[in-house]
């Protein structure tokens, strides 16, 4: 439990203490970790974050719609097979033309062909934007770590990788993916430990700028009436962005640092959300 | 396998836990003996005598949904008590026997419910097809309990009929494209000594769209939301990519709820859920939260249709301007209004002056005419 925080931190990111305990578990029983928040809470970063800290080699597979097996695992290289084709002149066996010399290698396969002794940390990000038929094949390959490709065989990981979760919800996981997985929810930070993050990711922030930004990032997300509010990677930059204009910059001006949703930035101007921070 | 799965568990926290799964069943979550053996392993993993890791770790495994998390905390505090001694607990008598027990049996989250009558396959069907003509025109609030019967079935086959779009995903098609097969050409030309002769080609394949219902089941609406519910249920089940909400002061989820063949559970799930059933309207706050909370289900192409009179007790303004948001992130904006049928029907209610410069079309929905008009827009779309 403290190992995990520490490697955490030791890349500086910042847990709190039910993230670093489910990363422990996702770690010790070599269970997939499902990790689920608001956009901007630091979901990716943490497969990130402790394949720096363990040595890991970190292998994401960005899922997106239409994703499929031959996106995720494996293809073949089909012009330089027709190529091979027309050189051998109709001699090539078909033995030839599917062998690893025309295999390419995608994500889910590099993790499973990894070393026995380079550990893998797996990032599988936003899988809600992969569609249902994904999602099966996912359980599978998340069940055995092994894929069949018809032509070579059952291929099956050396060691099974630590793998990473991401959704953003925008639609509801197969309860079947979701047994499989752990499953954490990463809430915004406590504003204290928001205030150390701050702290660790800008290096050299005076105390008041991080106070300011903290402050008013805690309020805009208290607000309640907003679209879109604003995520850890927003309090980083406007700490940055404050850190450069100076400590008596105004916050309103600067607003669209936090703030896309045009909307927004009226009604928190409107209302004088910010004054007095 | 067994072996190492089956610890030594001596201590206190292991003893509660097929009680604490039965607490999670009991409130509707899924918890089978995967994760009921992931949770023993989990403990032997963290230090059990820190009430807090057993406890975050028991959350780990056994969540799955952030629906979950609360229901994990009350059955938690209902095994373990909060922090005092362990009370007695009725599976203490049995010295552990149910352990024994479990890996024989999972149950199922509605274990305990009677088994559904014998009569729920028997679905009512129109005598003829002069039934369901007479009924097409006819408004949803005179139908009979034998009508609405009837109808149940015409809007099953309804909801089946919804939008797609174009996936980036491609298929096999015979037609000349822009995308030549290679993994088809390189196979076929194996047979013609390396020469690619034969061409093949790929197509996008249509994916469903997803599509976002909101029924309004406030008072002035109760003849309408028993029909348009049904449409709502009807649509979940057959469909994949659609979720439903429903609201009159405020707004609740029902997609999980209505989900399930057996309509008439589902219905009454869903009606459970709403707690403002036959109650105000508040349109502006029931769309502010969809737009705030479930913003993201909206988004991303969906076509939402939502299902109400335009009777409001709220913000006409606060209306207006979500309403304009909605239409920003939709990809289509329909409004059901019983009250269209009429042929003087003018837009005189304040929200849906508010609200109809925002929308795509205006339809009925009050009778199985009008949904089949809905139909046919959302295949069109």
């Amino acid at each position: 439990m403290e190992a995990a925080t520490e490697a955490l931190a030791s890349q500086g990111y910042l847990a709190d203490r039910p993230l670093a305990l489910a990363v422990q578990l996702a770690v010790v029983l070599e269970q997939p970790l499902l990790l689920e928040g608001e956009a901007g809470v630091g979901k990716t970063e943490v497969a990130r974050a402790l394949a720096a800290a363990t040595g890991a080699r970190l292998i994401r597979l960005q899922c997106h719609e239409g994703i499929d097996v031959h996106h995720a695992v494996y293809d073949w290289d089909y012009p330089r097979q027709l190529l091979a084709l027309r050189a051998a002149e109709g001699g090539a066996d078909q033995g030839e033309l599917f062998s690893r010399r025309f295999l390419l290698r995608r994500p889910l396969l590099d993790a499973l062909e990894a070393d026995a002794d380079q550990p893998v940390v797996l990032l599988i990000d936003e899988i809600d934007r992969a569609d249902d038929e994904f999602e099966a094949f996912l359980l599978e390959f998340l069940a055995d770590f092994a894929v069949t490709i018809p032509e070579l065989g059952t291929i099956t990981a050396a060691r099974p990788p630590t793998v990473f979760l991401t959704s953003n919800r925008t639609r509801e996981l197969h309860d079947a993916l979701k047994r499989r997985c752990l499953y954490h929810w990463i809430d915004y930070p406590s504003a204290e430990l928001e205030r150390e993050i701050v702290r660790t990711r800008v290096p050299g922030v005076p105390e008041s700028i991080a106070n300011r930004v903290v402050t008013a990032v805690s309020r805009l997300r208290e607000h309640g009436d907003l679209y879109k509010l604003p995520g850890v990677g927003e309090t980083i930059v406007w700490a940055r962005a404050l850190l450069q204009l100076g400590d008596d910059a105004d916050l309103e001006e600067t607003l669209g640092v936090a703030l896309k949703v045009h909307e927004d930035v009226e009604r928190v101007i409107a209302r004088g959300v910010l004054d007095g921070v | 396998m067994s072996d190492e799965l089956a610890p030594e568990l001596s201590d206190g926290v292991a003893n509660g836990l097929a009680e604490l799964a039965a607490g999670l069943r009991a409130q509707g979550s899924r918890v089978g003996m995967g994760e009921l053996l992931t949770a023993y392993k989990a403990l032997e993993a963290v230090d059990c005598t820190s009430r807090e890791d057993a406890k975050l770790a028991l959350r780990a495994v056994l969540c799955s949904d952030r629906g979950d998390l609360a229901k994990f905390e009350f059955a938690f505090l209902a095994v373990y008590g909060s922090g005092a001694p362990l009370g007695h607990s009725p599976f203490d008598e049995l010295e552990g026997l149910e352990r024994e027990v479990l890996p024989h049996a999972g149950f199922q989250a509605n274990a305990g419910a009677p088994p559904p009558s014998q009569d729920a396959e028997l679905d009512p069907v129109p005598a003829a097809w002069s039934d369901v003509e007479l009924l097409g025109h006819k408004d949803f609030a005179n139908y009979t309990e034998a009508e609405i019967a009837i109808a149940r079935v015409m809007i099953a086959r309804l909801a089946r009929r919804g939008p797609t779009r174009l996936s980036r995903r491609t298929r096999p098609d015979r037609r000349r494209g822009h995308t030549p097969d290679l993994r088809l050409m390189v196979r076929a030309s194996l047979r013609t000594a390396g020469e690619p002769i034969e061409r093949h080609w790929r197509a996008p394949s249509r994916r469903p769209r997803p599509v976002v219902l909101v029924c309004d089941v406030s008072g002035s609406m109760t003849p309408y939301a028993r029909m348009l519910l049904q449409y709502m249920h009807a649509s979940v089940a057959a469909r994949r990519r659609v979720e439903a909400f429903a609201f009159g002061t405020r707004l609740t989820r029902i997609t999980n709820e209505l989900g399930g063949r057996d309509h008439d559970r589902a219905l009454e799930r869903a009606t459970e859920a709403v707690v403002d059933f036959s109650g105000g309207t508040r349109i502006g706050d029931a769309l502010a939260t969809l737009n705030r909370e479930h913003g993201r289900r909206v988004g991303r192409g969906a076509v939402l249709v939502i299902l109400s009179d335009g009777w409001d007790r709220g913000d006409p303004e606060e209306l207006g301007l979500e309403m304009a948001r909605l239409r920003r992130s939709a990809h289509r904006l329909v409004w059901l209004n019983p009250l269209a049928a009429h042929p003087e029907f003018a837009p005189l209610t304040r929200g849906m002056r508010a609200a109809i410069p925002h929308t795509d079309e205006l339809l009925a929905g009050n009778s199985l005419a009008s949904l089949e008009q809905l139909a046919v827009i959302l295949e069109e779309i």
